[in-house]
């Protein structure tokens, strides 16, 4: 902290479930220079002022998926958002949006990882093959299909920048949308006939109303808004052609 | 015992905590302005079934200054209306594969406006060729 002695106010939303009814800001003025991020503002403030802030990280490179929060009112990975870009102005940080809070920035993800789980997240083949028969290919055009939904790391951003799911917090949501697009479109795949009625069902696609700002602030181009809407149309596709082709699969 | 206490935030007037999503909400609501110029239409085929005083009553009242302002301010929503879903058009569409690669969100906005602005000419020009 020697050569820049810049200080940043830091108001950073708390709350104590063991003590506190509802949560509340306060402010910490922290000593910063240009290359910390507003991670390492939190960490300041964890080790020189109050150990009892509580907050995720792991990686410091976005990749993990842990630090995720809001920044000024926007869903950001704290560990690629710089305090300098806020400077000389107060930032102000909280826990993701539309998630419960569990205690000061960190959210209570077990909804979440229940959609994960609930869309199947893995390969079903077509027909299984055994290893003598040999591997599943797969064509670079194939592989295109559905690479950039892979990206994803779970960071749950696009949920706190979903007002459908904070509205309705049952929506599968976009992040497992796209991660249940991923297998969709993936050619070794042949499960999308069960996937559907998750789609199709009172907690799918149909609560998004298209705002689509998840697809704004993810920070790995996973582009969820996309694979919901698509699936709009799957599913509006798989409830009408059943009446020309009747081939059982969804209800 | 779980000293857990999970606190939930309320979702109240969440449309105003982001530009974004003040912005969905003006895009959203020029639908009205489309609905509302549905139902003038909608009067001028009522009119037209009631004979021709009635019909030349309607279209009548559509020249006074009060209905050109009017339809000059539907106009401007629905030309918003138009704009905002093409803008959204890349994430609600599969994607378009052009020459092996993904085409660009801009360019598939711009596209659809161009055609969108094709049409609405093409239209006007019929109309104005039968209203001559």
């Amino acid at each position: 902290m020697s050569e820049n002695h810049k200080i940043i106010e830091i108001e950073v939303l708390r709350y104590n479930p063991e003590s506190d009814e509802e949560p509340h800001l306060e402010v910490y003025k922290v000593p910063f220079t240009d290359d910390m991020s507003v991670l390492q503002g939190a960490q300041y403030i964890k080790d020189n002022f109050d150990g009892s802030l509580t907050f995720r990280w792991s990686c410091r490179m976005a990749i993990c998926g842990s630090c995720g929060m809001m920044i000024n009112g926007i869903p950001k990975l704290s560990c690629e958002t710089f305090l300098r870009d806020y400077y000389p102005n107060r930032i102000r940080i909280e826990a993701l949006a539309h998630f419960p809070i569990e205690k000061d920035l960190v959210v209570d993800l077990s909804g979440f990882i229940e959609k994960l789980e609930a869309i199947q997240p893995y390969i079903i083949p077509k027909e299984p093959k055994t290893l003598a028969e040999g591997e599943y290919l797969q064509t670079p055009k194939e592989f295109n299909a559905y690479i950039q939904f892979t990206s994803c790391i779970n960071c749950t951003l696009c949920y706190a920048a979903c007002p459908q799911f904070g509205l309705n917090p049952d929506f599968i949501g976009p992040a497992a949308m796209a991660l249940l697009h991923r297998y969709n479109m993936d050619s070794r795949d042949g499960a999308s006939a069960s996937r559907m009625e998750l789609v199709a069902s009172e907690e799918g696609v149909y609560n998004c109303s298209a705002v689509g700002y998840c697809s704004e602030v993810c920070p790995k181009h996973v582009d969820p808004a996309s694979a919901v809407n698509i699936n709009k149309a799957n599913a509006a596709k798989d409830y009408f052609l059943r009446f020309l082709s009747p081939k059982g699969g969804s209800k | 015992m779980s000293k857990r206490k999970p606190y939930v935030r309320s979702m109240d007037g969440w449309w105003k905590k982001n530009p974004y999503f003040v912005e969905y909400m003006i895009h959203e609501s020029t639908a009205l302005f489309v609905a509302a110029y549905c139902l003038v239409l909608l009067v001028g085929v009522i009119r037209l079934g009631q004979g021709e005083a009635a019909w030349n009553g309607w279209l009548a009242a559509m020249q006074s200054p009060l209905s050109v302002l009017c339809h000059l301010v539907l106009l401007a929503g629905a030309v918003y209306h138009t704009y905002s879903w093409f803008k959204i058009l890349p994430i609600t569409m599969p994607p378009v594969i052009v020459g092996g690669k993904k085409m660009a969100p801009e360019a598939l906005t711009g596209t659809a406006l161009a055609v969108a602005a094709a049409a609405g000419l093409a239209l006007l020009a019929l109309v104005w060729r039968i209203a001559l």
